[in-house]
């Protein structure tokens, strides 16, 4: 695989204040690298800050009463601080982004046609026919029968399954060097799921595009990404490639994450184990650890210190009492 | 579609049975009569009883109700009691004046609002948003009448930018094909006469206009507050479109489908409220007959106007429903 730097994340923190209140510290301290081709995953629970991690790199959050610090150097440009017409050059056409919910993220009074012709005639001086026949052809290639007809369709004719394909040809239309996908797949059926990731599988690959995927499916993950960031409380804990992480899990909040997610291989008669708690019983990282509450491995250190983000064995990890042993050993906790 | 129009066509018949009764038993509670309001308060009996005779005002009301309806149905609408003329020319005789006022100031209400409404609604609890919200409420509870002699006196009388009465200088000798001022100077090459019809309508328009404003602004407002949120919005920044393609085509095309509909009301009431300020800037108008016809007791005119005006107004609703249909694909397939 080339190696070659893509984007690299430093420091990425994002905070909301509205006024009257103190303000939240969403994201902080994140910090990874996207290398050309590579695919990584980013998981967590919902308010984890995984999508507003995401946001943040598009420019998408709101301007009134967000603050984001730190960078995000794509190919020696800095996303976070450039003008909004130079991002505009390079959201849609080099890095472009799938949304969570393909019900609501297409235009109900707008042609299918029009969506994805738009952004191609945005990012490249083609006529409007050239730009009819390029969205024809990705809309055949994110496998929708009879393109032709569906480009004149409105999104209420369509289903979520093909709304969200939709929603990949729009994304991949420019063929971006980077796709950010956010829960591509959590609004659809189990069986569209599956479909819907073989295919972005494919077509990523075929492209070369590098990938970024969000979710709070560990299995989503499993057949899709190089390395993984796990995300707890706006801030990353564990960082490894997908074989370590699966294997050996670290940080227990990775264990129990593992836990919760049913498996073939598992004995029948074991019960699925939740994380206990919810990410609502969480404190402040500057009190200690966000997951003490919920952590099964605490200790005292938990609540003194606030743990960083550390090179730890193979990876990198954000614990003070990390699990140990192998795969077997973690089963039998 | 056209079924839809049949059934709505038929749904007006009992509506306007219904109002032609309550209108004919309104006309007739008013206090005066028709032949008192004509003759003056010293007119005899014997005269009195002459007007009341022809009119057929002693006959039981029931009766009288039979005749009105009977010849309704022939299309009569009677005939003014007071200047006796038939009451259907009358009002298509007035109609254009009153016409003209109205989309003046649907106009100035679209034009003005739609952008205060998209300002507000994009800087949602700014100062921006509570300034303009605050102007088009005041707009709003100053009533027309005066707000209308209010500009009359400022503009007209002190200031003279502007005509204050009738709907031309009748110097000018304009020629009037159609009966639309505007309308008729244009197509007759003489664009000074309509430049100066405009010109009368500019204040009549802007203080008939201020309640439609304050509606489109708020109603603009919220639907503009709502979409700028929806996650399309999101899609279509994320592709990196221009601002400008944003507000139009995923902003604005979803955010006018509630105002559209209020600008089809909207269209409606001005017609039924120009009554006021057609009288103040004396608009030969169907507003300002309609006036002198209350202050006449003019019954035939009263009943044939108000349900001529309800007509209208439901046809008016008519289209705008239908227009939903060509601007909301999500309405045109049920």
């Amino acid at each position: 695989m080339n190696e070659k730097q893509l984007l690299s994340v430093d420091g990425l923190s994002v905070t909301f204040s509205r006024r009257g209140r103190d303000p939240v510290e969403a994201v902080s301290e994140v910090s990874f690298t996207i290398a050309e081709g590579e695919h990584v995953g980013i998981v967590g629970e919902s308010g984890s800050g995984k999508s507003v991690t995401a946001m943040a790199l598009m420019g998408l959050l709101p301007e009134r009463g967000t603050t984001v610090e730190g960078s995000a150097t794509y190919r020696e440009q800095d996303l976070l601080s450039m003008s909004r017409r130079q991002l505009n050059q390079i959201r849609g056409s080099e890095i472009a982004m799938v949304f969570q919910d393909p019900m609501s993220s297409l235009n109900p009074v707008v042609t299918i046609g029009t969506q994805i012709s738009e952004v191609i005639r945005r990012h490249h001086r083609v006529s409007s026919k050239e730009a009819a026949n390029r969205s024809a052809e990705m809309l055949d290639r994110v496998g929708i029968p009879d393109p032709r007809r569906r480009l004149r369709e409105y999104p209420h004719q369509l289903s979520g399954g093909i709304r969200q394909r939709v929603l990949i040809a729009i994304a991949l239309a420019c063929e971006p060097r980077l796709l950010i996908a956010d829960e591509p797949t959590t609004a659809l059926d189990v069986t569209i799921q599956a479909q819907i990731l073989n295919e972005l599988k494919e077509l990523v690959a075929d492209t070369g595009t590098s990938l970024i995927m969000i979710t709070h499916d560990l299995g989503v993950i499993a057949g899709l990404c190089d390395r993984v960031h796990v995300m707890y409380s706006g801030r990353i804990v564990e960082s490894a490639r997908r074989y370590q992480l699966f294997t050996t899990p670290r940080h227990p909040y990775t264990g129990g994450l593992l836990q919760s997610v049913p498996r073939l291989d598992s004995p029948q008669d074991e019960p699925l184990r939740p994380i206990e708690g919810s990410p609502t019983d969480t404190i402040p990282w500057t009190d200690g650890c966000a997951f003490q509450p919920r952590c099964p491995h605490a200790i005292d250190q938990c609540l003194e210190a606030t743990p960083h983000l550390e090179p730890y064995e193979d990876r990198m990890l954000r614990c003070f009492n990390p699990l140990k042993g192998d795969e077997d050993d973690k089963r039998d906790r | 579609m056209l079924r839809f129009i049949v059934v709505r066509l038929t749904q007006l018949i009992p509506t306007l049975f219904g109002l032609s009764v309550l209108l004919f038993a309104w006309v007739r509670a008013l206090p005066g009569d028709p032949a008192r309001a004509l003759l003056g308060d010293r007119a005899t009996p014997e005269a009195i009883e002459r007007i009341n005779d022809t009119y057929g005002f002693d006959e039981p009301l029931i009766q009288q109700y039979g005749m009105y309806l009977s010849a309704l149905f022939h299309g009569d609408f009677g005939e003014s009691i007071k200047k006796h003329e038939p009451v259907l020319s009358a009002f298509f005789d007035k109609l254009p004046a009153t016409v003209e006022l109205s989309v003046v100031a649907l106009l100035f209400a679209v034009v003005v609002g739609i952008p205060l409404g998209y300002l507000a609604g994009k800087r949602s609890g700014t100062n921006v948003d509570g300034g303009i919200v605050t102007l088009s409420l005041l707009g709003s509870v100053v009533p027309v009448f005066f707000l209308a002699l209010l500009l009359k006196y400022v503009f007209s009388i002190e200031l003279e930018f502007f005509d204050s009465v009738g709907r031309q200088d009748a110097r000018l000798d304009a020629a009037h094909t159609t009966g639309f001022y505007i309308f008729d100077g244009i197509i007759n090459g003489q664009f000074a006469a309509a430049f100066d019809a405009f010109k009368h309508l500019v204040l009549p328009g802007l203080a008939l206009g201020t309640i439609p404003l304050a509606v489109v602004v708020r109603q603009t407002r919220g639907a503009v507050a709502e979409v700028i949120n929806e996650d399309y919005v999101r899609t279509a920044r994320a592709k990196g479109l221009r601002s400008t393609t944003i507000t139009v085509r995923h902003v604005m095309r979803n955010a006018l489908l509630p105002v559209v509909t209020t600008l089809g009301l909207q269209l409606g009431l001005l017609f039924s409220g120009a009554v006021l300020t057609e009288t103040v800037f004396a608009l030969d108008g169907v507003g300002q007959y309609l006036y002198q016809a209350i202050r006449d007791r003019d019954y035939p005119v009263l009943q044939g106007f108000i349900l001529l005006i309800a007509l209208i107004y439901a046809l008016i609703t008519l289209i705008v429903d239908l227009s939903y249909g060509l601007i909301d694909p999500r309405v045109r397939e049920s």
